[in-house]
């Protein structure tokens, strides 16, 4: 019946179709859809930048706008990857600059970005929009300057935890005078800033809704900032002390009246540095806040954090250090009646002294807060009883990251490992989609995983398991499987290459400090065409025997249709 | 150079080391461990690996050992948090517990150092005068343009490139998180700094 509806009405329909999965089985309908569907695809979203190449991209969707990109493995957050892996963003850029492609969004995850690449960017694309960088490096204030000299319509820039050289404190006065269209800036993770610039800037573009500043934004500029822009929705703080010797009383006074007037925040964010006097400015928007994150704010511990999040009764969001507590995280539970995303950090990750929360808060949480549906928790010891709590309390979770600080620490109450505990929260969670585990724990978590997490989309495995078992459940049991990784567990040979053809319906593997060896890896290459296995060996070549009986440090595995990548460096191997 | 003698000295020292430290309390080794987690960019090499390589009788010994880790040594990767969040964490600061910035005082001539607590002093007057108190002597008054005029002693300190600067140039705030430690310098050594010739 849709054949004989005019390709204008099919990309009508098409139109409505939003989300990339779904566009994705469109397009695979038959031939009419998928034409149709390609050159109507706006948002583009590449999981793995090395999966398919910049050509084939503007080859099939020329009338792309918004292109995600992921580079570097997920594990790269950690350590795990050496510098100079790859991921880097130029190829991209330069080819799309080439084509004629109309680019006005670009997202980027752990990818290498250059100032070369900001600057073509910034100079190819006329109506360029939306540039959002997170985790990235490889750039400088050099590369920013142009962005805000060159894009003239820039809505957003959005720098997320990157690692940005600081040359000239310049860039945010490279913004003409013209730049009026801005709606979202966030320059947190920089050190400095022009504060005048910075004033100015604000004070030219009514639009804007989201400021997140950075630590060189003292509390008097902030006073000012906020005066010009009392429409924000998403604010970051900067500094939020009040120097102790000068007379602040007319500063604060000038402040907490400016904020009153600021009623549309929901989104509360940064006290980078905060003296706690300070806060009861912004206790009258607290009420309306449905996003916080203290993550940064060391500053804000004990009684002054408990008042602050008394006030905070319609949160969704919270993030926060675990200074917080059990008791803590008890009056969280009895506030926050609707939250639904919850992330303890731990304030001293390697500290001798112990994370200040437990299995108490947690249970704490689910008992009071059952629309809780993601939670990622840093804890220093976990039950098996409190998971099956927490399992019944709550059954809606999307994402469950548990981390325990001793990561191969059993039930402290019973000495048995994790395995119930996990099993009860995968079981009753029917719609889990990313988890992570932590604590002693042997094959039959695996089997439960395998069982019951039918949509699991996301595993992360640490220090846990005891054989080759362990593994082939969870590549056997979870069908929708995208992403597994795998550090310090006994997992080898044997589960790695019982269905080689697993890896094609998922975007990566990797596998660290286990059992896998060389000739094993060198096996699966070669079964897999279409699977790049790339071997990281950071130890001196020479001594790399190339023994295939040896055991592989890091191995990195995805699917790809472009082969073996052209960047790699040397101690990389990618295995054909 | 006097000063690579007073140098090789104070690591003689160190057991007999005067603190101002809580007994018991290693600040610097903490610090330390502390800061080469936090600069780990390249994970550090895996030695149950290496030794797998040349003897693999002994792996399975090693790798017990690496799967068992005692409760206070450090993983690489471990716990899973991103590099920025734990480099931009700034320890918990209250009152009572603000972990101090400890740092060595030497004065030419004087038979042992000292430590002080840079968060102590509001400011440079402050820590001017404490030393003093505690060496027995006075500093001259500062002046951008000729350092410490009136007496023969300087304050300077070893900043984090290594080099000796005079106190007093720099913004409080600046000086606490560069100083690591400090020295008073005596004599002709002293008159060639910051003084205009």
């Amino acid at each position: 019946m849709m054949n004989y509806f005019p390709d204008e009405v099919l990309e009508h329909v098409f139109d409505f179709v939003t989300s990339h999965r779904d566009r994705n089985a469109v397009s695979l309908v038959c031939k009419l859809w998928y034409r149709v569907e390609r050159f109507s695809r706006q948002r583009v979203f590449i999981g793995n930048c090395y999966a398919i190449s910049p050509e084939r991209l503007i080859d099939r969707f020329p009338g792309v706008k918004a292109l995600t990109l992921k580079g570097k493995p997920h594990f790269a957050d950690f350590n795990l990857v050496p510098q100079d892996w790859g991921g880097y963003v130029q190829p991209w850029i330069e080819a799309l600059a080439r084509s004629r492609i109309g680019l006005e969004e670009l997202r980027l995850k752990r990818m290498v970005v250059s100032d070369e690449s900001l600057d073509v960017l910034s100079r190819s694309f006329t109506n360029f929009k939306s540039l959002v960088l997170v985790s990235c490096e490889g750039f400088t204030t050099d590369g920013l300057e142009a962005i805000a000299a060159n894009c003239r319509f820039l809505r957003e820039l959005d720098l997320q935890e990157n690692e940005i050289e600081e040359k000239k404190n310049l860039w945010l006065g490279c913004f003409p005078d013209s730049c009026t269209s801005l709606v979202s800036l966030n320059f947190a993770c920089l050190k400095e800033i022009n504060l005048v610039a910075l004033e100015r800037l604000v004070a030219r573009n009514p639009n804007l809704k989201s400021l997140k500043l950075n630590r060189a934004v003292p509390l008097e500029a902030l006073q000012r900032i906020l005066m010009r822009a009392p429409q924000l929705v998403d604010l970051g703080t900067g500094s939020f002390v009040l120097d102790r010797d000068s007379d602040d009383s007319e500063t604060y006074r000038k402040l907490r009246g400016t904020i009153l007037k600021c009623r549309s925040i929901r989104n509360l964010s940064g006290f980078l540095e905060v003296a706690p006097r300070c806060l009861p400015a912004i206790y009258p928007i607290c009420l309306n806040l449905t996003y916080l994150n203290l993550s940064y704010a060391a500053g804000i511990h004990g009684s002054e954090l408990i008042k602050l999040i008394r006030l905070c009764g319609k949160l969704q969001r919270l993030w926060i250090l675990d200074y917080i507590g059990d008791k803590g995280l008890e009056i969280v539970a009895s506030t926050c009646k609707d939250l639904q995303e919850l992330r303890v950090f731990p304030s001293d990750p390697f500290g001798a002294g112990h994370a200040a929360v437990t299995e108490t808060g947690l249970v704490a949480i689910s008992s009071g807060c059952p629309k809780l549906n993601s939670l990622l928790y840093f804890c220093q010891q976990m039950t098996n009883a409190a998971l099956i709590a927490v399992a019944k309390n709550c059954p809606n979770f999307i994402r469950f990251r548990l981390c325990i600080l001793d990561p191969t620490k059993p039930d402290p109450v019973t000495m048995q490992p994790l395995d119930e505990g996990f099993g009860a929260i995968v079981q009753s969670s029917k719609r889990l989609r990313r988890l992570s585990l932590s604590g002693l724990l042997t094959d039959r978590v695996f089997l439960y995983i395998g069982m019951y997490a039918e949509q699991l989309e996301m595993l992360s495995i640490a220090f846990a398991g005891e054989s080759d078992k362990g593994m082939l459940y969870v590549l056997n049991g979870c069908k929708k499987l995208r992403k597994l990784e795998i550090r310090d567990s006994p997992f080898g040979d044997m589960a790695l290459l019982r269905d080689v053809g697993k890896y094609e319906t998922m975007r990566s593997l990797w596998m660290s400090s286990c059992d896998v060896t060389l000739g094993g890896c060198k096996t699966l290459a070669k079964q897999m065409p279409r699977l790049n296995v790339e071997i990281i060996n950071e130890n001196d070549q020479m001594e790399f025997a190339h023994e295939d009986s040896q055991k592989v440090e890091k191995m990195y595995l995805y699917r790809t249709l472009v082969g073996p990548r052209k960047d790699a460096p040397e101690f990389v191997w990618t295995l054909v | 150079m006097e000063s690579k003698v007073a140098y090789q000295n104070e690591l003689n020292l160190k057991a007999t080391e005067l603190r101002l430290g809580l007994p018991g309390t290693d600040i610097e080794s903490e610090e330390q461990a502390l800061s080469s987690a936090r600069n780990n960019k390249r994970p550090l090499p895996d030695n149950t690996k290496e030794c797998g390589l040349k003897c693999s009788s002994d792996d399975a010994q090693h790798s017990d050992h690496e799967t068992a880790p005692p409760a206070k040594a450090q993983i690489v990767g471990w716990p899973p948090i991103r590099s920025y969040r734990k480099n931009n964490l700034q320890p918990k600061k209250t009152e009572a517990e603000a972990s101090g910035i400890y740092v060595k005082v030497s004065m030419d001539g004087a038979p042992y150092l000292r430590k002080i607590d840079l968060r102590v002093y509001r400011g440079y007057p402050e820590l001017l005068k404490a030393m003093e108190n505690m060496f027995k002597f006075t500093i001259g008054e500062y002046s951008e343009r000729e350092g410490y005029k009136g007496s023969e002693f300087a304050p300077t300190y070893e900043d984090k490139d290594g080099d000796w600067m005079l106190v007093g140039d720099v913004p409080w705030d600046m000086f606490m998180s560069s100083c690591k430690r400090l020295r008073i310098m005596k004599g002709s050594e002293a008159r060639g700094l910051g003084c205009g010739v």
